[in-house]
């Protein structure tokens, strides 16, 4: 399947894609309003980790046979026949049982009082994720690249 | 230069001013080498009239001095009898003059202004030549671009041995009637037609264009003409006229006669094949273009031509390599004929047995029989 | 630092409506500017530190950002301008020599734009280059007078070594410590792809860029920086650098913190250590050294690479370049006084030398005058800035042009000038690598490749308009252009007609 891939040779920090991915998920993706407007705006299913001069943004991986879908005591979390793997927020009860078995760290709690959590869905029905479409260095990637 | 001299007519002429123009040309030989008057080639150019504006006309003709073949025959233009003294003093001492005289003409309304025109049958002084370690075609060479550019007046309209230019203001068949060239028999002629966008003609700027037995008609215009100019003086020739033609003869006599390339070689040189076509040459044909690009790529005549070179053994006519300018070519028997237009060839053989337009950069090399090299003398 | 007499040079205006602290400025200035006060819970900036290079300008994603010149303006004083001010206020503090990066920027007049371009109108048609063939293929190396071709047609001299280029454009010599080793890598696959060359300028040839020899020509300047056997060997032409437009007179400098470990290998020098070539090659003190010299390396190479000797457009610049010529060089190549570098005094770098317009054609001249000139080839160096003025210096006589800054430019640097601070906010002039991986090689490439072929397209139709389908009839066609503004001295100089004569 066609996955986000980071290159962190390229990656120079700057967290756009975790603004952008915010934007990409937000009621009005508008960035201006995004930002201004929207108190109850999303949290960023994108992450950049950093040490030094290493970084790269990182998400769900998408695995083959993620443990979070395995864990999910409500069947919120599914994979599709993508294979991408999304939550089904109506089913969310923020157990948070799924971010305490992903091995990555890739599933976060959404922003404020809302108990449900967040993940990345590869921006589905969008050409290409946003954070890829918005990277100004090629450091994230949106391609297929076989079996991994 | 002969535009910094005093002149009665202000106006700009060759070598003031670098004047485009467009040309008829016409070329006929017999390639046994027999004989025959100038009446054809001055048939051949006038039903081509409407190239030409009258600013303009002119011929070589080869093989018509045999009595002084050994000689180079100088024709010469000059302003004034003053003009004319100076030059023959300079004459006398560096070379044998066996004969001067004045080239008979005939009185024609149309042509108007003629200066005073001469011919000599000169040989360069031997020990003179030996002195400046010259060939005696070296020393000829130097010495007309010498009187030409530094003797009021007076100008070189050629200087080839059996063998003549003979040109003028006005349009090419009544220089024809002019110089009674019907009373000449050579067996080869060029013939030219301008048509100068600007200036008054001038007779030294009408063509053809000569350097020994070299002599050319061209019609175009060079866009490359600064780069060629560039390159000759380098070999020390001066352009001094500003023009296509002379940087064309030049061109062939440094190829051919300087740097010894065979004829067509130095046709590939001026009319140069693209690099595409390089690329799909058989190895050894391509080792050979790739190295005339490289050497001789200031050589290239870029822009719209249409070439004819006489010499003593032969003619080559030529055109630019995407054939921007017209040039058709046709025999029969022994007869070689090469014009910018097929009406040209008709009028003068009305059944050619092939007649066929060249191909872009494709020379047409009218050989005379019996002659291996194109350089007169090495 | 303490008290400074210094105002900043910049302001940054952040609009408040558009700002919405997301802090990618703060992230990408490595000169200290942008600020996150956590208190405030806002971006804030610390202008005076600002060299106006636009990283945060391009990155910021509401467009909330404005740089602007400082709008402090000192007493009206035409001897006095600002920048005169400023740069001895610098010295006052600091003791030293002023440094500068790129080339000359002060106000001299650029003669390229006073030189305008011929096209073919009736007397000779123009030639379109989507329907016709239209040749800029370049040879550079030395050409015999003439050649002696068999009756057969075949070809009897030997031609020496050349540089094949698809069109009259190399990529100039920029040394890996001067530049990241990704921007060298650029140069590197765009002279690849394009079918043409870059320089490596004076600080050897890193390993991975062996696989691009071919279209490399390593450079050995004074300091002999990664000069051994296999790198003469494995380029397809060598360069002597004896001077640069930028700092004729001077040898390269690099501080010791941008030799790095992979630098210091590559230069083949001590880890940390200043790596400062000597002003002039200490076994070159006179034009007979030179010949020994190039022939050293002719003979270290197999006779097998074309030899070119780089200098700086200096007043004599005609006769060094003949010098030149008959020391055995194939190729001369002349960097003008706006030639950029990594670091030069400034003082130098913009007083010194002469412009490129004139030494092209002073140089040409005095080739033809000697009969030399279609013997050896002649590049051009120093503020090429588009494809006019590639088809300008061919017409004054270059054969081809070196372009460095543009290259750069087309990498992504907006010319801030700053490259001797080696913070380079875009990833080029700097050797940290949190910086350098600023540059993707690959975008870098992509955008080098564009602007190569978009010049290649734009000279085909500049040709095609004079009527001309080979680069090889531009060359030293100065019949082709017409000076405006430019005094009779001027014009003879550049050998060229005023404009309506």
């Amino acid at each position: 399947m066609k996955r986000i891939y980071a290159r962190e040779e390229y990656c120079v920090g700057c967290r756009l894609c975790e603004i952008f991915c915010v934007v990409g998920h937000s009621k009005s993706k508008d960035i201006i309003k995004t930002y201004k407007k929207e108190p109850d705006r999303p949290a960023p299913r994108v992450a950049v980790w950093e040490d030094g001069p290493l970084s790269f943004a990182f998400q769900c991986r998408h695995c083959d046979q993620p443990s979070c879908v395995e864990a999910c005591i409500t069947g919120a979390l599914s994979k599709n026949e993508e294979g991408t793997v999304l939550c089904n927020e109506d089913k969310c009860v923020g157990c948070w049982t799924c971010i305490t078995v992903c091995p990555f760290g890739a599933i976060q709690r959404e922003e404020g009082e809302k108990k449900k959590i967040v993940k990345c869905n590869l921006c589905s029905g969008e050409p290409e994720p946003y954070c890829v479409s918005h990277c100004p260095n090629r450091a994230i990637v949106y391609e297929e690249r076989g079996v991994e | 230069m002969w535009g910094s001299r005093k002149r009665l007519n202000r106006k700009p002429i060759e070598g003031d001013v670098r004047i485009p123009s467009g040309c008829a040309v016409s070329g006929i030989m017999n390639k046994k080498g027999k004989l025959f008057s100038g009446e054809t080639i001055i048939q051949s150019i006038s039903i081509m009239r409407d190239r030409s504006n009258g600013l303009g006309g002119g011929f070589a003709a080869y093989g018509i001095y045999p009595d002084y073949k050994d000689f180079y025959a100088l024709h010469m233009f000059f302003e004034s009898e003053e003009n004319q003294r100076e030059v023959e003093l300079y004459l006398k001492e560096n070379f044998l003059v066996e004969k001067g005289e004045r080239i008979p003409t005939r009185k024609v309304p149309v042509i108007l202004d003629s200066p005073i025109i001469y011919r000599y049958f000169i040989k360069p002084r031997a020990e003179i030549c030996e002195d400046v370690c010259m060939t005696p075609d070296e020393f000829m060479v130097r010495q007309v671009m010498f009187i030409n550019s530094s003797f009021e007046g007076a100008y070189v309209s050629s200087s080839g041995k059996n063998m003549g230019a003979f040109k003028g203001v006005g349009y090419p068949e009544d220089i024809g009637e002019f110089y009674d060239l019907e009373s000449y028999k050579g067996y080869l002629w060029t013939a030219h037609g301008r048509f100068p966008t600007n200036t008054p003609g001038w007779w030294g700027g009408a063509h053809p264009f000569t350097l020994l037995d070299w002599s050319v008609v061209h019609n175009g215009e060079i866009s490359s003409y600064g780069t060629n100019r560039r390159y000759l003086e380098e070999f020390e020739y001066e352009c001094s006229l500003q023009t296509d033609t002379e940087a064309a003869t030049y061109l062939f006599d440094m190829l051919l006669r300087r740097h010894r390339l065979p004829l067509e070689t130095a046709c590939q040189v001026l009319a140069p094949p693209f690099w595409e076509e390089i690329e799909r040459m058989p190895e050894k044909e391509k080792e050979t273009a790739r190295a005339l690009r490289m050497v001789y790529g200031k050589g290239l005549l870029n822009g719209p031509f249409s070439i004819i070179l006489g010499s003593t053994n032969g003619m080559v006519a030529i055109n630019d390599r995407i054939k921007l300018r017209p040039l058709v070519a046709a025999e029969q028997g022994d007869m070689l004929y090469v014009a910018s237009e097929e009406a040209a060839i008709i009028e003068v053989c009305a059944c050619p047995s092939k007649v066929w337009t060249p191909r872009a950069g494709q020379p047409v090399i009218g050989r005379l029989e019996e002659v291996d090299s194109w350089v007169s003398v090495c | 630092m303490g008290f400074s007499m210094l105002a900043p040079e910049y302001r940054v205006d952040r609009d408040k409506d558009r700002c919405i602290d997301c802090k990618v400025c703060v992230t990408q200035c490595p000169y200290d500017v942008h600020y996150f006060d956590e208190e405030e819970e806002k971006v804030f900036a610390r202008e005076e530190n600002c060299v106006n290079c636009h990283r945060c300008v391009v990155l910021c994603p509401t467009r909330a950002l404005i740089i602007r010149k400082y709008p402090l303006e000192f007493r009206e004083n035409s001897a006095w301008k600002d920048i005169d001010i400023r740069q001895l206020q610098k010295q006052a503090e600091t003791g030293g020599i002023l440094l500068s990066g790129m080339g000359n920027p002060k106000p001299l007049p650029v003669f390229w734009d006073k030189i305008l371009l011929n096209a073919s109108q009736v007397t000779n048609p123009s030639i379109d280059p989507l329907r016709e063939p239209m040749e800029l293929k370049t040879f550079l190396g030395r050409k015999p007078e003439r050649l002696e071709i068999g009756c057969d047609g075949s070809l009897k001299t030997k031609i020496s070594p050349q540089l094949e280029l698809s069109a009259p454009v190399m990529f100039s010599a920029m040394s890996f410590g001067s530049i990241s080793l990704n921007a060298c890598r650029v140069l590197a696959e765009a002279a690849e792809q394009l079918g043409i060359y870059y320089n490596t300028g004076e600080g050897g040839l890193h390993q991975s860029l062996f696989k691009f020899a071919d279209h490399t020509v390593v450079q050995v300047a004074s300091g002999r920086f990664g000069v051994n056997s296999e790198y003469l060997k494995i380029g397809a032409g060598i360069e002597i650098k004896i001077g640069q437009g930028a700092k004729p007179g001077i040898g390269g400098h690099l501080p010791g913190e941008k030799v790095r470990e992979e630098v210091a290998a590559t230069r083949m020098i001590p880890l940390g250590t200043d790596a400062i070539s000597p002003a002039p090659h200490h076994d070159i003190y006179s034009i007979e050294d030179l010949r020994q010299l190039i022939f050293a390396l002719k003979e270290a190479s197999d006779y097998e690479k074309p030899v070119s000797v780089k200098i700086a457009a200096v007043h004599n610049v005609a006769a060094i370049a003949s010098g030149i010529a008959r020391a055995g060089a194939d190729i001369i190549t002349i960097d003008g006084f706006r030639g950029g570098t990594g670091a030069a005094p400034t003082r130098i770098r913009d007083n010194v030398g002469i412009p490129i317009e004139f030494a092209i054609s002073a140089v040409d001249n005095r080739l033809k005058e000697e009969g030399i000139r279609n013997q050896v080839s002649v590049v051009a160096a120093g503020s090429i800035r588009n494809s006019a003025d590639i088809v300008k210096a061919v017409a004054l006589g270059a054969d081809a042009v070196y372009i460095g800054t543009a290259a750069l430019l087309a990498m992504g640097c907006h010319l801030c000038r700053k490259c001797y601070m080696g913070k380079c906010s875009w990833g080029i002039a700097t050797q940290q690598p949190h910086l350098v991986k600023r540059l993707n090689p690959e975008i870098g490439r992509e955008r080098l490749v564009n602007l190569i072929t978009g010049w290649k397209h734009e000279i085909k139709e500049i040709l095609g308009g004079m009527g001309i389908n080979a680069i090889d009839s531009l060359r030293g066609n100065r019949h082709m252009l017409r000076g405006v503004d430019l005094s009779s001295r001027e014009l003879d100089i550049l050998g060229i007609k005023a404009a309506g004569e």
